[in-house]
């Protein structure tokens, strides 16, 4: 019997190299706990019926000698990202029956890389949200305590990988929505540097901002998976083909302290303390740091977000796809399909992001915001001169309870307090999972680095994996 | 901020609020940009971005692609004779 559990790719892949098991078996055996688990779980949206069909044809690819690391391996993928001939609906009501035209970009490696892939997983509606209690497919519960959240908006992702109903995922981020989630699962979750994965094929939240990531339960297994979908691709001008090196082992770690003097339980400063004095031991320098234009970031964010929302859900009419609700006029069939379409996040963000970018308040609002960003980039291009890592909490809490933060959306949006910077600046970051707490919830501290160092965040994460 | 705000932004976003609505977005409105009002105190004359944006460019010619007119015109909620169907619009 196969230990699911502690399953890694490169395990996989020696078993079925070895003839020990085959791809076809192995996604029979994730399958099965689907059947099982998902009903209560709610990860998945949706469960492909190809999946065994994908399988045998890794299982041939593997057999003429074609296979790569990724071949016959069974992954989970949220809901905001194309697959031709697929449904995809973004959490929402308004793709409810929406059919992809075609492949991402990351789909599109992922095939010619032989990978399985199991189905679509829930998320927060247009992944705005950091609970996955706004799609409209009901909330997805976390797989430590039922009566807790996920995080979000990459949650059905996160609890697929972390109640074994597949072996990694694809999630998105445009503020820790794979970050979040992995801490309070368990997970390591990687930011990708942005413009290293093509963003072409994802269902647009902020352009600026979103990035593919993915989750594992090891660091060598989310690394896998950004090995193989990261890259240019032309049709993602903002992706870029950067040679992705590691350099000589780094050493110096900088902590923002004043980034997190209020507002954090004390069971996740302990735990983050405790990591701290394990890469003392292990030989790294630790420095005290400031960042005093990142600690603007979320609310940066809560400017710049709403204004490209408001902007790139303007397509969803009913004119060439999804939902239409026919009115008297055609300007009062937009209006009732996007009432009807949307739930109330995603119409509080768009009537927020019209307002931010509104004559009047252009200036204010928008403008200030980039601005700032660029003081937080530039901020941060300064501190890697200094120091190679910045440290902080993942998440200033471990999971909460469903229904809580629902009818307050800034304590909801301050989930994302310490995964703001990142975004916001455009560099890369890494959750890894820290400990528990004495309830068994995840914690997790958050390692960042300069832009296209994904490769020292690896190694740094690796070393914490046998430290920690 | 006002009812009457909320109503336009609505108008121009194209969404169609109950008045109980209005006002619960009334009240997230106020807290959110409460919220994101302290950027306003960021002294940022000094920062100068270091890049440019810049275009970039493929070349103007037909290329393969995954998804075909047909694919498209399946997704159309409403469509005649191959194109999309909407409401007079004069």
């Amino acid at each position: 019997m196969i230990d699911l559990k502690n399953l890694t790719i490169e395990k996989a892949g020696e078993m079925i190299r070895k003839g020990e098991i085959t791809s076809v078996e192995l996604t029979s055996l994730y399958l099965k706990n689907i059947e099982e688990k998902n009903k209560e779980l709610n990860a998945y949206l949706e469960v492909f019926d190809d999946c065994i069909e994908q399988a045998q044809k890794a299982d041939e690819m593997i057999k003429s000698g074609k296979g790569t690391k990724m071949t016959g391996i069974p992954i989970a993928v949220k809901d905001n990202i194309l697959i031709k001939g697929k449904k995809c609906s973004a959490g929402s009501k308004i793709l409810e029956n929406y059919t992809a035209s075609y492949d991402a970009y990351v789909i599109r490696k992922l095939k010619e890389a032989g990978a399985v892939f199991l189905g679509r997983t829930n998320m927060d509606e247009f992944a705005m949200g950091s609970s996955t209690q706004t799609s409209a497919y009901g909330v997805t519960r976390n797989t430590h305590d039922l009566d807790r959240v996920p995080g979000g908006s990459s949650g059905g992702s996160a609890v697929a990988v972390a109640s074994d109903l597949a072996l990694v995922a694809l999630g998105t981020e445009t503020c820790g929505s794979v970050r979040q989630p992995a801490s309070f699962c368990g997970l390591v979750g990687l930011k990708p540097t942005y413009g290293a994965v093509s963003r072409n094929g994802t269902i647009a939240m902020g352009n600026s901002l979103d990035q593919i990531a993915p989750f594992g339960k090891t660091v060598r297994d989310a690394e896998i998976v950004f090995d193989t979908i990261r890259g240019k691709d032309e049709m993602d001008a903002t992706s870029v083909d950067l040679k992705i090196e590691k350099k000589e082992l780094k050493k110096i770690i900088g902590i923002p302290w004043h980034l997190f003097e209020e507002g954090v339980d004390e069971i996740v400063i302990n735990n983050f303390k405790e990591s701290v004095e394990k890469f003392k031991k292990a030989g790294y320098e630790i420095k005290d740091i400031k960042l005093p234009y990142s600690k603007y970031s979320l609310a940066v964010y809560y400017i710049i977000m709403p204004a490209e929302v408001s902007t790139n859900l303007s397509r969803f009419d009913g004119v060439r796809y999804g939902l239409r609700k026919e009115g008297e006029t055609v300007a009062d069939s937009y209006k009732k399909t996007r009432s009807a379409g949307f739930g109330a996040e995603a119409r509080r963000r768009i009537i927020l992001g019209t307002y931010v970018l509104s004559h009047g308040y252009y200036d204010a609002y928008y403008n200030k915001a980039w601005r700032v960003r660029h003081a937080i980039e530039q901020e941060f291009e300064n501190i890697f001169k200094e120091v190679d890592f910045v440290l902080t909490p993942t998440t200033p809490t471990p999971a909460f309870k469903i229904g809580e933060k629902m009818d307050d959306p800034v304590a909801m949006y301050l989930c994302d307090i310490f995964s703001a910077p990142a975004n916001i600046s455009g560099i890369t970051a890494i959750a890894l999972p820290s400990g528990e707490t004495p309830l068994k919830l995840p914690l997790s501290i958050q390692f960042m680095a300069p832009r296209f160092h994904e490769k020292d965040l690896f190694e740094l994460g690796k070393q914490f994996e046998e430290i920690r | 901020m006002e009812i009457k705000d909320v109503e336009k932004l609505a108008e121009l976003a194209k969404i169609e609020l109950t008045q109980e609505e209005k006002e619960t977005l009334l009240k997230d409105l106020d807290g959110i940009l409460g919220y994101v009002k302290q950027i306003q105190e960021v002294d940022v004359a000094e920062i100068i971005p270091e890049y440019e944006h810049r275009n970039i460019w493929r070349e103007d010619r037909v290329e393969e692609r995954d998804f075909s007119g047909e694919i498209i015109r399946k997704e159309f909620p409403d469509a005649q004779g191959g194109f999309v169907k909407v409401k007079k619009i004069m």
